[in-house]
This record gives C-alpha cells, sequence and structure tokens, in this order.
C-alpha cells in the first residue's frame, strides 16, 4: 500500500506540505520571538518592508508570520481533534444499524437523518453561539456536525461485509454476534474510513476557520479564520492580513485533500490498477 | 400642480437669496445605523432613534458645543435667584405635523405624564420637580423642591422630547398605534418608512421659524455592514456617515477623498466616556493597588493613536473634558508598566485568571480588548478575553458577572446627570448596565456628589466637583479609557451641519447644501 501511495506525486506533495505546516505549528515559540498578540510595530506595515518581520503587521502591529504560526496550531488541533470525536460518535453508530438492521438500524438511521437534515454549518454556528466560544466548545460543535456521513459510510460498508461468506464462515464456527462485528467486519471497512477522515481533517479546517471569520473563534486563540475576519474591514488598504492566512487554509486543505485522494487510490486496487495515479 | 408647486418653490427661494447666503432645497441621505427599533422618541432613546427622531420631535432648548443653552420650542427663559423656578416663554404659532396648534399644555403633559412614565433617565431628574404648570398658552413653569445645578441640561431634545398631547393622553402609550407615524414639532415630518431600507423624512413646510429647513427632504438610510456603508459613501449614494457608522481604519480613506469633510464635533453634550468596570467586589480587582496596577499596565495613547485611529483623548478620571465641571487637577496615569509591577508584587498578585468582557460592537471594540489583555498581560496580569454577543454582554455587566467589562456611557453634560450614576452607592442595583456597575462604595464621597448636584453656583459646583474628581481619580473605581470621538464624515458642500452639542441629531434644522 506504501508503495502504491509514495508513487502518486500528488499525495507525496501533500504530505509534504502537511508536514511543513505540523512542524512550524509545533516549533511556532522556538521560530518567532513574538508571540501573536505581542504589538511589536507600527500598525499595517507593509511585506517585505522589514526583515525581521517578512509577512508584515496587522491592524495592532502584531507580527502576521507568527499569527500565522501559531493560527496553524489553532487549526490542526482543531481538525484533529474534531475528525477523531466525529469518528467516535460515528463509526458505532453506523456499525450498529449496519451490522444489526431492522429496529436498531431505523432508529440510528432516523436520528442521523435528525442531523443530516439541518445544514452543517448553522447547526454549527448554534451551538458555538449557545456553548460560547471556546477551543472546546468550537471542536465539539465541529463533530457534532460531521458525524452523520460517517455513520452512513460504515453501515453502508458493515452492510456490504457482513453479507460476505467469511462472516458466515464467523458465525458457524460460533462467534458471538458483537465479537464477528468488531473483529472482523469492522476491520474490513477501515479503508474508506481512513480515506474520509483525511477529507474531514481538511473540513472541519475550513468549519473552524468559516467560525473564526463570523466573530466565532475563541477570542484567546490566534486562529486563521479570525485573521481573515479582523482583515476583513481593512482588505483594501491592507491585502496582506487576509492573503496570507488565506493561502495558508489553502496549502493545509490541499494538503489534506491530496493525501486523501492518495490514500484512497492506494487503498483501493481496482482504481490504482486503472493507472489513476 | 406639481409644476405650480415647484415654481412657487423657485420663487421663495430667489426671494429668500437675497436676504441669508443659504440655498434652500436639496436631498440629504444620512446613515442610521442600526435600525432604529422605533422613531416614538419620547418612548425610545437608543441612538439611532435620537439620530432621526432628533428632526422630528423637539425639546424646549437645544445646546451649542459649549453646552450653552439656547432657544428651541422655548423662545427664552428664566432662573429665578434661589434655582427653584424655571419660567419657559415658549415660541408662538408653533404647529404639530397634523396641524394641530402646540400649547404650554403639551410640554406639562410630556414632562409631567409621558415622559415620567417612559423615560427613566429624565425620571431621576423630575424627582428633584415640585410642579409643573402652564400659566398660559405660551409659558411653562417647572418649580423645584430643592436647588438641582443641572437642571437647566435636561431640556435637550433626547432628554425631554416634547410630544402631542391630542395623541397620546388617556391613551395606552407603548401601545398607540400612532407611534408607527411619529408626529412632532419638529423641521421634518415623518413621511415612510422602508424597513431593512430607509426612513424618508420630509421638509416642514409649517416649521415656526422662517426659513428653515432648507433641505427639502432626508432620507436615513439602513446598510447593516460597515464595509458596504464606506462604499456606499464612496459612490456617493449617502452624503453622510454620523460618528461610528464606519470601522476607524476606513474613516482616513474616506476623508481623503475630493469634496469629503470630517469633523469630530457633535458630540459634545455626550461626552462619550469609556472605561473598562473593574469588580470592586470580589477577587483581585476588589484590591485598590491591582486596579491602579490596570491604569498604569495600560498604554492608553498607543490605544487612542493604534486603535481609534487618532481620534480622542485619554481620559483623566470619571468626567469628560468635554463635560462641564472636568478638573485635570488629579494623579496622571500614565504608561508606566513597572509602577504597575510594583503594585502587583506589593498586593501580592498570584497569577489568578481575569476574565475581560469586551463591548460587541465590532472590531474596533474587539481590537481594543486585544491590545489591553497585551498591556496587561506584559506586567503579568493574567487574561483571558470572553466572547460574547450585545444580550451576553448586557446580561453579565447587569448581574455583576464580570471581572473586567468595557463600556461607553454618555455624561448629557453634567456630572451629576450622567456621572455620579456610576459611583454613588445608591445606585448600585442589579439589573441595570448603566448605574454603579463596579460596585463602588465610598459613603464619604457620595454626600459629596449629592452635595455638589444641588448647589446653585457654578463656582461652588466646580470646587465640589474638582475634589471628587482628585479623590475618586486615587481609588480606580474603574479604569477610565479614552474620551471617545466619533468623527462625523460627510461631503463638504453640505453647510452648518453640525453646529450644536448633538450634532447630526439636529443637524438638518440648519444644514444646507451649496449648488
Amino acid at each position: 500500500m506504501w508503495k502504491r501511495f509514495r508513487t502518486n506525486i500528488g499525495a507525496m506533495v501533500g504530505v509534504v506540505l502537511l508536514i511543513a505546516v505540523i512542524l512550524i505549528a509545533i516549533f511556532a515559540p522556538l521560530i518567532f520571538a513574538n508571540t501573536p498578540w505581542q504589538m511589536v510595530q507600527r500598525p499595517f506595515l507593509a511585506p517585505f518592508a522589514m526583515e525581521s518581520l517578512p509577512l508584515g503587521t496587522d491592524t495592532l502591529g502584531r507580527d502576521v508570520a507568527a499569527q500565522l504560526a501559531y493560527g496553524a496550531r489553532v487549526s490542526l488541533l482543531v481538525g484533529l481533534v474534531s475528525t477523531l470525536v466525529a469518528l467516535l460518535i460515528g463509526v458505532p453508530l453506523g456499525a450498529l444499524a449496519g451490522f444489526y438492521g431492522g429496529y436498531v438500524d431505523e432508529g440510528a438511521m432516523r436520528f442521523t437523518e435528525f442531523f443530516q437534515t439541518i445544514p452543517n454549518f448553522a447547526l454549527a454556528i448554534v451551538l458555538v453561539a449557545i456553548f460560547e466560544p471556546t477551543l472546546a466548545s468550537i471542536t465539539l460543535a465541529i463533530a457534532i456536525v460531521s458525524w452523520p456521513p460517517v455513520a452512513r459510510l460504515v453501515r453502508a460498508e458493515v452492510m456490504s461485509v457482513r453479507k460476505r461468506e467469511f462472516v458466515d464462515a464467523a458465525t458457524l464456527a460460533g462467534l458471538s454476534k458483537p465479537r464477528i462485528l468488531v473483529r472482523q467486519v469492522l476491520p474490513n471497512t477501515v479503508s474508506p474510513i481512513i480515506v474520509m477522515a483525511s477529507l474531514m481533517v481538511a473540513t472541519a479546517i475550513l468549519l473552524e476557520s468559516s467560525l473564526s471569520f463570523l466573530g466565532l473563534g475563541d477570542p484567546n486563540a490566534m486562529s486563521w479564520g479570525y485573521m481573515i475576519g479582523a482583515a476583513r474591514t481593512v482588505i483594501r488598504s491592507a491585502w496582506w492580513l487576509s492573503f496570507f492566512p488565506g493561502i495558508a487554509i489553502v496549502i493545509t486543505v490541499l494538503a489534506l485533500n491530496l493525501i486523501g485522494e492518495g490514500l484512497n487510490d492506494a487503498l483501493n486496487p481496482h482504481l490504482s490498477r486503472k493507472g489513476k495515479a | 400642480m406639481k409644476h405650480l408647486k415647484a415654481t412657487t418653490f423657485l420663487i421663495a427661494a430667489a426671494l429668500a437669496a437675497p436676504l441669508a447666503a443659504q440655498e434652500a432645497g436639496g436631498r440629504l441621505d444620512i446613515v442610521v445605523q442600526p435600525e432604529p427599533p422605533s422613531l416614538m422618541l419620547g418612548l425610545v432613546q437608543n441612538g439611532p432613534t435620537q439620530l432621526v427622531a432628533g428632526d422630528i420631535y423637539e425639546g424646549l432648548l437645544r445646546y451649542g458645543t459649549d453646552l450653552k443653552p439656547q432657544p428651541l420650542l422655548a423662545k427664552s427663559w428664566e432662573i429665578s435667584e434661589d434655582g427653584l423656578t424655571y419660567t419657559f416663554k415658549l415660541n408662538e404659532g408653533v404647529k404639530w405635523h397634523d396641524g394641530e396648534d402646540f400649547t404650554a399644555e403639551d410640554v406639562v403633559f410630556s414632562a409631567d405624564v409621558f415622559l415620567r412614565e417612559t423615560h427613566a433617565r429624565l425620571r431621576a431628574s423630575l424627582e428633584y420637580v415640585e410642579s409643573i404648570t402652564a400659566p398660559d398658552d405660551t409659558t411653562v413653569v417647572f418649580q423645584l423642591k430643592e436647588p438641582f445645578g443641572p437642571f437647566i441640561s435636561v431640556f435637550e431634545t433626547g432628554t425631554m422630547p416634547i410630544v402631542p398631547k391630542h395623541i397620546y393622553e388617556g391613551t395606552d402609550f407603548a401601545n398607540n398605534e400612532m407611534n408607527a407615524t411619529p408626529i412632532g414639532t419638529g423641521p421634518f415630518k415623518f413621511e415612510a418608512w422602508e424597513k431593512g431600507s430607509y426612513i424618508h423624512l420630509v421638509k416642514n413646510e409649517d416649521y415656526y421659524v422662517d426659513g428653515l429647513p432648507y433641505l427639502d427632504e432626508v432620507y436615513y438610510r439602513v446598510i447593516p455592514d460597515a464595509a458596504a456603508r464606506a462604499v456606499a459613501f464612496e459612490t456617493g449614494e449617502v452624503d453622510v456617515l454620523p460618528g461610528g457608522s464606519v470601522e476607524n481604519w476606513d474613516v482616513p480613506r474616506l476623508t481623503e477623498m475630493d469634496n469629503v469633510c470630517s469633523t469630530g464635533s457633535g458630540w459634545e453634550f455626550f461626552a462619550p466616556h469609556a472605561w473598562m468596570w473593574l469588580n470592586n467586589r470580589e477577587g483581585p480587582t476588589s484590591d485598590v493597588r491591582f486596579r491602579q496596577a490596570v491604569m498604569y499596565a495600560m498604554d492608553r495613547e498607543f490605544q487612542r493613536d493604534v486603535v481609534w485611529n487618532g481620534f480622542g483623548n485619554v481620559a483623566t478620571g470619571p468626567v469628560s473634558s468635554k463635560t462641564n465641571f472636568y478638573s485635570d487637577d488629579v494623579t496622571i496615569y500614565d504608561h508606566n508598566p513597572e509602577k504597575a509591577e510594583e503594585l502587583l508584587a506589593e498586593m501580592g498578585y498570584d497569577g489568578e485568571e481575569i476574565r475581560l468582557l469586551p463591548l460587541p460592537y465590532g472590531e474596533t471594540w474587539q481590537r481594543w480588548a486585544e491590545a489591553i489583555r497585551q498591556n496587561l498581560s506584559e506586567v503579568g496580569i493574567n487574561v483571558s478575553i470572553d466572547s460574547t454577543d450585545v444580550a451576553g454582554w448586557n446580561e453579565k455587566t447587569s448581574q455583576w458577572d464580570y471581572d473586567m467589562a468595557f463600556t461607553y456611557l454618555y455624561q448629557y453634560g453634567d456630572p451629576a446627570l450622567g456621572v455620579s450614576r456610576n459611583y454613588t452607592a445608591d445606585r448600585i442595583q442589579k439589573g441595570s448596565p448603566w448605574n454603579n456597575v463596579e460596585g463602588y462604595d465610598n459613603p464619604e464621597l457620595d454626600e459629596k456628589w449629592f452635595d455638589a448636584a444641588t448647589m446653585i453656583s457654578p463656582e461652588e459646583r466646580q470646587a465640589a466637583y474638582d475634589e471628587i474628581q482628585k479623590e475618586i481619580v486615587d481609588d480606580v473605581p474603574v479604569a477610565w479609557l479614552l474620551e471617545l470621538e466619533f468623527p462625523t464624515i460627510y461631503r463638504c458642500d453640505i453647510k452648518d451641519l453640525v453646529t450644536t452639542g448633538i450634532g447630526v441629531n439636529d443637524g438638518p434644522r440648519n444644514a444646507w447644501i451649496e449648488q
């Protein structure tokens, strides 16, 4: 699998970009002497006007480069954790529904539909507004709006897998139903989940940015969405304030999408044989 | 018919021309932000309502930028020597917009019945009033129980708008259906209100001052987004941006345009004063050394220059320099982080987290909170910003659930009207974000505030307020920030738009457009 993934140039570019973003996020305090909130120079300093401040300063004279680096932390953290939480909700629910069918399936799917009928972003806004915006509440809100597709996907996968012969064999061998689900069925649904998860991280980052852009971010955490939101009112006089965080979001989301595609191809032999990569 | 009207108008204008340089005619488009909930000024007195309804309704007096009273509905007035009797002579031939005659009875009804019920701020001043009477149709007498120094300042349009007795007497004021089509005595009549879009006022042809107003019509335009408002001004869609309608960063760009003027004047009566409530009841903020440290930690010049783009002044204490009886003979808190650190060390501040509640009024206020958090964190104060919306801010401040909270309030020309309410112990009442929210309790000073309010001679009052300001500034009950300045931006060919202490609120009355 790694072999197939490695030959996919797009995916490898994605990995390199993502690693770069992760490294910047981790080592932000070492790279930048200034915290992202520190007012270090006159406001609205253009990029490259001063060597020590390559990306210029914002409306209060804060270092845009440092803000970008610290923003990466928030974006990645929210993206990863919320995806994890969404998987924790969606996978068990989908698996139970798909495996047991009948009333369990009916119940689980109606519950899922209940969430699916409400527009993602609107629900996220409402949740964050109710809980007060903090990193935890934002992460949770994103997880709550993103698990339904996971449940749907897992259910469909489980339904198809559970009819295979090896499941019948396991049943004949006397394994209990839960055991069959966890040991035999679920492991065979992992690849689409992984692919989906990588794309979900990207979506979560976009969601977090959109929330922050609307002023629903954690006011104590520097994030890319916050930067763009704060720069929106000065976009005509200080383009760089919204341009750089925008680019950062594009790069990160693109990297995650490339990786997701690569994983999809690598984990799905039927596709890769067509020489798609 | 229309043609005829226009001709008459031209003749009238031609006749008027030699008399005055002012030119009649034209239309003004003014931004109003946010859309007012109602135009019935007797019931609703928030900023946008005052802006629009200030053309429809009138008070007895108006106030210049120096806060000196000028005639409006009253053409002259007299205050008895003992400071107890205020006699107003009203203009003659004043008509309500529906054609009824305006008389002294309307004034008595408005002040004594209507506003007593609906206008909390005026009600507090009316406590001092023994009786309001109308000896004849053009005379009104206010008889006071005891002298009340600032009484001459309560006759402004937003403070005591005169409402029509013939429409409101004996009705349920709040639900009177005429509230939707306000009837006043002002220079402009209500014409139409397209919700979410504009409010249209037209010239009151029967206005009691000859020649006024010059303008034919005024449109108040509702444009919800700050950037869109700036663009509307740039494209010429609107002619006037009243203070606070665009973000500060946009101001230089707009004022650099051709034929664009701006003025910081027109807010003297309100003198918007910004500070942070510091919760005097509990936590580190209850320690006066901590509060002083906050003052020394802040770089308020920077806040003024960067966050407010250079508009406004650093506040020296509770009273704005624009308000009567201001004194600058007080302890000055300059930016002195070392001093702040010393004070914190002396009190033994242990890094306890301090919550900071910003005002949810847009980017400027959010940036301001961030700048202050940074200032405070540099001397070791651990600050986290709470997020909030307008309802949440109201709730938290009025229920005292905060450590530090931004606010700004108007002063209405006199410390007894707009300042003491935030510092005397009798104003510690849960449920309002406008009173003594910080919980400052200093009986000795309370005494002085009360005395200063009831003195007659301005000199005595000045001396009393000098003393109060000197003492209270050392206690730092709240962290004073800036005397805010909201520049009004307008096309230079609009003349005499801002001539009073309430600026654009009653500006269209005298405004004219140079052709």
